[in-house]
């Protein structure tokens, strides 16, 4: 844990790291693109600070659980880098990366859903907070493992390549990712198998809880691939259109000329790593200076200083932003928890039957095949229930072992209250009146990540 | 049909998938210009060009995650990791990813990759890179693990692993390389989860664990010989999906059970298959499980000591006696 001399310490390393002159920060260096582009890109980056902010909320509601990483303050990188993929490119991201599903379209009630651990998530509630993905948008995922995504990035681009299309990958990572060994791997692979891949990182000053310059040795991330064949760039991660330009001009090269790049986006995170993070690493003041730089603030004034926009105009927006997250958490609210009969769904594929033991469920003495848990006896869902019900959260009702069913009947899911024929389920419904119990307020000083 | 060395089937596979299907392809170390280091992949740049036959460089968790990655978007890769011990690198990609990504992602996007990887202890090859981890791959629900013990199943369980969906975790053994056998002109069983009865029998089942099945068929024949014990010798070929209902139903016969596997005990494959088998079988058995495994130590150099350290028909033989013993 850093104390109070190691952040002034880091204070002075400040000054330098993010290389202000160098990237020109808080300076106007790109002309503004066509109004319809200008709300697209404001009602973005205020939708993804909104629905963090809402997180936080619910989060210390207990509605949501597990780690929470939140990314208010690098919502101009999300969205200048990702505005500049065409949809057929793929986006990868890290565990922090609600605002890339938002801005790549994916709905954000199948978002905050996701995050309340419900069936119509856009992971059916199995990946959370950290494991979003979206194959429709190809969005292909948050990953939980510091740099683990990178090969994953490659391969896509090496099945683009394979596939001779011009389709490219954009592969995001944090500062922290760049220390990982497959960091040097991708790169080295990348550039060797000349593969359409942008690596951008996300360079929000801090690894978890450690300093950039605590962390790493060299601390212009953007030569740290040039070794191995990559060339680095840095762009003003606050300012969305540098983001835009640079990351436009990266996917250019490596989509036409099959030369991965790299891009660091200098940002900072508002926000502790994740919400149990009491932030003993920095000093308020430091995080005060940032705020000032604030992107959403800076784009939004220059929409006005420039006529783009009234304020009232601005304001307007940051009220539909505010309204589309009501309407996620009210949609996350209703969704019904998953089915504790889908527990073994989609560990395997299989194809046309099932002849051995894929999957065994030791949880009770009738032993039995996991993947056969629908026809499992009456004890194993006696205790499936008996155990959901220490989770405290949603109603008996939204748990109740639906009959055995097609599982790919989407949309079909039964909302809480709809369970006519089930009596039982219907008084527990009644008797707990809408549903949620009063939700804890969460105690955040414990747990690490 | 036609008689053929380990190594030549796996080769046959590989050649007769990637002749069928253009997504398939292959990856690893030293596969293409050096043909392999066990020369499993022998010919095939140079009938299927770089494209598809790709030498890496030593990356192996890069390797793998690349093999993830493309598979997501519909290819079909093969990658080869050149010792299991060296499969260890790329953990995080086979554990955390390969596995769990279908799962995770709420069945989203599959994952049609395998790593094929030889194991096994015999050519003096020391603490890094002799050792059996069937049983660390076993652990993982989302992964496939085929452990071909013969010519035949190599060829037929390679094929079907390309051919799966799943992510497969392909192991072969070192010293069965060179090894003969006849194989049908697919290869052997074209699909996973169906165990093998080598040998028929009604006084003991014994069931082995990749070149061990080898191990377990030459200690039954020594049963027969000098016993009078006729032992049923079961080789599951697949660990995942496992084929239990052939195991029970043998044991339920002979009421005696022998596991044999070349790696370690604790957490083993044995110590899997006996706890399925006592708490299902546990009626019929006249004895109590006998395990037959590797010794409990990193794997040595020495060769009078190597040898000591994984099991041999001997072994085998003394376990299933064991089993004979008053009680």
């Amino acid at each position: 844990m850093a104390t109070r001399d190691a952040t002034s310490k880091e204070k002075d390393a400040q000054a330098e790291v993010p290389g202000g002159e160098e990237i020109g920060f808080g300076e106007v260096k790109h002309g503004l693109p066509d109004a319809e582009t200008c709300r697209t890109v404001l009602s973005k980056m205020m939708l993804i600070r909104r629905f963090e902010e809402r997180a936080g909320e619910m989060y210390a509601k207990a509605k949501i659980g597990g780690f929470l990483h939140l990314c208010i303050g690098e919502e101009a990188t999300i969205v200048g880098a990702t505005q500049a993929l065409a949809e057929t490119d793929y986006l990868m991201s890290t565990y922090r990366e609600h605002g890339q599903a938002l801005a790549r379209g994916t709905p954000p009630n199948a978002v905050m859903a996701e995050l309340f651990g419900r069936v119509d998530g856009c992971s059916k509630g199995r990946g959370g907070s950290m494991h979003l993905f979206d194959w429709e948008r190809r969005f292909l995922g948050g990953y939980g493992i510091v740099g683990g995504s990178l090969p994953l990035s490659a391969g896509v681009a090496l099945a683009c390549d394979y596939l001779e299309t011009d389709d490219a990958i954009l592969s995001m990572m944090g500062d922290g990712a760049t220390n990982q060994g497959t960091f040097g791997e991708t790169m080295n692979l990348a550039a060797l198998w000349k593969l359409p891949v942008v690596f951008l990182i996300i360079n929000n000053q801090f690894g978890m809880g450690t300093a950039l310059h605590r962390h790493s040795a060299v601390t212009d991330l953007s030569l740290k691939s040039e070794g191995f064949g990559v060339p680095g760039t840095r762009c003003d991660g606050m300012d969305v259109l540098d983001v835009h330009a640079v990351v436009t001009e990266a996917l250019g090269c490596a989509r036409d000329e099959r030369k991965p790049q790299l891009v660091e986006a200098v940002t900072y995170r508002y926000r502790g790593h994740s919400m149990a993070d009491p932030e003993e690493y920095r000093s308020k003041e430091e995080v005060e200076e940032w705020r000032e730089r604030d992107p959403i603030n800076a784009f939004a004034k220059r929409l006005v200083d420039e006529d783009v926009f009234t304020e009232d105009e601005v304001k307007t927006l940051d009220a539909e932003a505010i309204e589309i997250v009501d309407e996620a958490q009210r949609f996350a609210d209703e969704s019904p928890f998953p089915d504790l009969d889908s527990l073994y769904d989609d560990v395997y594929v299989f194809s046309d039957e099932v002849p051995a033991w894929w999957t065994v469920d030791e949880r009770t003495p009738e032993v039995h095949r996991g993947e056969r848990e629908r026809e499992a006896g009456e004890l194993p869902h006696e205790l499936a229930e008996k155990g959901a019900a220490y989770a405290g959260v949603g109603d008996h009702a939204q748990r109740q072992r639906r009959a055995p069913k097609d599982q790919d009947a989407e949309g079909e899911q039964q909302g809480p209250g709809e369970e006519d024929e089930d009596d039982e389920a219907e008084a527990v419904a009644e008797a707990s009146g809408n549903g949620e119990p009063e939700a804890e307020e969460r105690d955040e000083s414990g747990g690490a990540g | 049909m036609a008689v053929m060395r380990y190594r030549e089937a796996l080769n046959q596979a590989l050649r007769e998938e990637m002749e069928a299907d253009e997504q398939v392809f292959l990856m690893g170390e030293d596969i293409g210009v050096f043909q392999g280091a066990f020369k499993v992949t022998a010919g095939l740049l140079e009938e299927f060009g770089e494209k598809r036959v790709r030498d890496t460089p030593i990356s192996e968790n890069t390797i793998v995650g690349m093999g993830v990655g493309s598979a997501m978007i519909g290819l079909r890769p093969v990658v080869e990791l050149m010792t299991v011990n060296f499969s260890l690198l790329a953990m995080d990609q086979i554990v955390n990813h390969a596995a769990a990504i279908r799962y995770m992602f709420g069945g989203q996007v599959k994952v049609p990759l395998v790593v094929r990887m030889p194991q096994g202890a015999g050519h003096q090859l020391g603490p890094t890179h002799s050792h059996c981890f069937e049983a660390f791959y076993l652990h993982v629900p989302g992964l496939l693990v085929a452990v071909p013990s013969t010519p035949a199943d190599a060829k037929g369980l390679l094929k079907a692993a390309i051919r799966d969906d799943n992510p497969v975790i392909f192991i072969e053994h070192e010293t069965l390389y060179g090894q003969r056998g006849e194989v049908p002109e697919n290869g052997g069983p074209l699909r996973f989860g169906e165990a093998a009865i080598r040998r028929e029998g009604d006084d003991v089942t014994v069931i082995g664990i990749s070149r061990m099945a080898i191990t377990a068929q030459k200690a039954a024949d020594v049963l027969a010989e000098e016993h009078e014990i006729e032992a049923e010798v079961i080789d599951p070929r697949t660990l995942r999906p496992l084929d239990l209902d052939t195991i029970l139903e043998s044991v339920e016969k002979t009421n005696r059970a022998v596991i044999v596997e070349e790696g370690w005990p604790h957490g083993g494959v044995g110590a899997n298959l006996a706890a399925l088998i006592q708490e299902q079988a546990f009626d019929y058995l006249d004895a109590p499980v006998q395990r037959v495994t590797g010794a409990d130590v990193p794997m040595p150099y020495s060769k009078p000591l190597e040898q000591a350290a994984f099991p041999h028909e001997e072994h085998v033989v003394h376990a299933a006696l064991a089993t004979f013993r008053d009680l």
